[in-house]
């Protein structure tokens, strides 16, 4: 049950969750700051798409990297909870990593690791239209920082509920 | 692409330009020519239009209506590489300086290179530009440091060295002088002269600051409520009787 958890909810959920309040955040006030100082204006009157090179790329790095921190989130987990029972439990790290991998199967994985493809996606797409769009000067700097997460984590919640229901109707 | 020939000594020129947001009309029928080698002096109090006149020029805004027009191409018509071309022939001050500030010194000057080298042509290194471009305005010591480190007056100095890389031939000044105390201010004023001639550049510069109309314009527009008031050269501007234009010059 707990590696069920862990894999199918627990893991990519905390972890998205807290990377909102991290990344997406941090990817809001950079890019408020950078429009309410002109900088983006100065990228475009340079001649640089400065949505190229500000949000495609933080884009593509959430839908990248988030699945890979979600994996090792997974791992250390389950490490942490092998350690514990061990501790409490007096259960062997090999009869519970044995435990773990029977009751783990692919369609627990598979899904787990595809939504988190779109949780970074979302934690991306979010921060930078926040703070892309960010106007009001500082104040709306932090407004950027501050609904980049709001938003980012409610969306967190919708698409892990599609998630669970296409998962559902799938496997 | 519209091309519409301007004379041999007009470099830009903007025709009837009309920019509202909601109700407020900003800009209403706006009309200047640059000439070649010229430094066009763009004058009123804040909220005339000026910043927002200068950032449509740049296609950073789009225009209600009107044409701009630089070297014989019409902004509002051309693609977007067109237009990220031809803004390789124009260097643009910012108010503010905005220097990117995750970016060391060297890194700011060396952005516009990074997407434009290969398509000028640009044969020298890029450490050789960057130098080059960072002695012309006398900072060539602080090439490693981050925006951070650095005075209002250094940070418009950086500004002036990344608007010059790629060796523009129209600059654009959003009030260069704004936010510097007067040594600073007469410093830039002179690097603006300095520049002009080193690399023959044709300036547009928005200002309040009558020193730096004084020293610098070789012509002058006053707006006031978006369009032009009057036009000419200092003197004839700072001997007017007119109560608005006396106004600016006091």
């Amino acid at each position: 049950m707990i590696s069920i958890s862990i894999v199918r909810e627990i893991g990519p959920e905390i972890i998205s969750l807290i990377c909102a309040g991290r990344i997406g955040s941090g990817i809001g006030a950079e890019l408020g700051s950078m429009k309410v100082t002109e900088q983006i204006d100065a990228m475009e009157v340079s001649g640089t798409n400065p949505f190229n090179y500000l949000v495609v790329t933080r884009i593509l790095a959430t839908i990248l990297m988030l699945p890979l921190l979600i994996i090792v989130g997974d791992a250390l987990a389950l490490i942490g909870s092998a350690i514990i029972e061990n501790l409490k439990g007096g259960v062997s790290f090999v009869l519970y990593f044995n435990k773990v991998f029977d009751a783990l199967h692919y369609n627990d994985i598979i899904p787990a690791i595809t939504k988190s493809f779109f949780f970074g996606f979302t934690i991306g797409l979010v921060g930078c239209y926040k703070g892309y769009t960010c106007k009001k000067g500082t104040v709306g700097v932090g407004l950027a920082s501050n609904t980049s997460v709001v938003y980012a984590s409610l969306l967190l919640f919708v698409i892990d509920f599609i998630a669970v229901f296409v998962n559902d109707v799938l496997f | 692409m519209e091309a519409e020939k301007t004379t041999d000594r007009t470099v830009l020129e903007i025709k009837g330009l009309n920019k509202s947001f909601g109700n407020n009309h900003v800009l209403k029928g706006f009309y200047l020519k640059l000439n070649k080698g010229e430094n066009l002096v763009i004058m009123g109090k804040s909220g005339s239009g000026k910043s927002v006149m200068i950032k449509c020029l740049v296609g950073l805004l789009a225009l209600d209506s009107g044409a701009i027009i630089i070297k014989d191409k019409n902004i509002t018509t051309l693609s977007q590489e067109a237009l990220d071309i031809l803004r390789t022939e124009i260097g643009f001050l910012f108010q503010g300086s905005a220097l990117y500030d995750s970016m060391t010194v060297r890194e700011n000057i060396e952005f516009p290179l990074r997407k434009h080298k290969k398509k000028l042509g640009i044969i020298e290194s890029t450490e050789t530009l960057v130098l080059e471009a960072l002695e012309s305005v006398g900072l060539a010591d602080a090439i490693d440091l981050m925006p951070s480190e650095l005075s209002g007056g250094m940070k418009r100095r950086v500004a002036l060295a990344r608007a010059l890389i790629l060796k523009p031939k129209i600059m654009l000044y959003d009030e260069p002088t704004t936010g510097l105390d007067p040594i600073t201010a007469k410093e830039i004023i002179q690097l603006m002269r300095n520049i002009q001639k080193k690399y023959k550049t044709s300036s547009l510069i928005i200002t309040h600051d009558v020193d730096c109309a004084r020293v610098i314009s070789n012509r002058i527009i006053l707006l006031i409520d978006g369009t032009n008031y009057i036009e000419g050269t200092f003197d004839e501007l700072s001997n007017s009787e007119d109560p608005k234009v006396k106004a600016f010059f006091k």
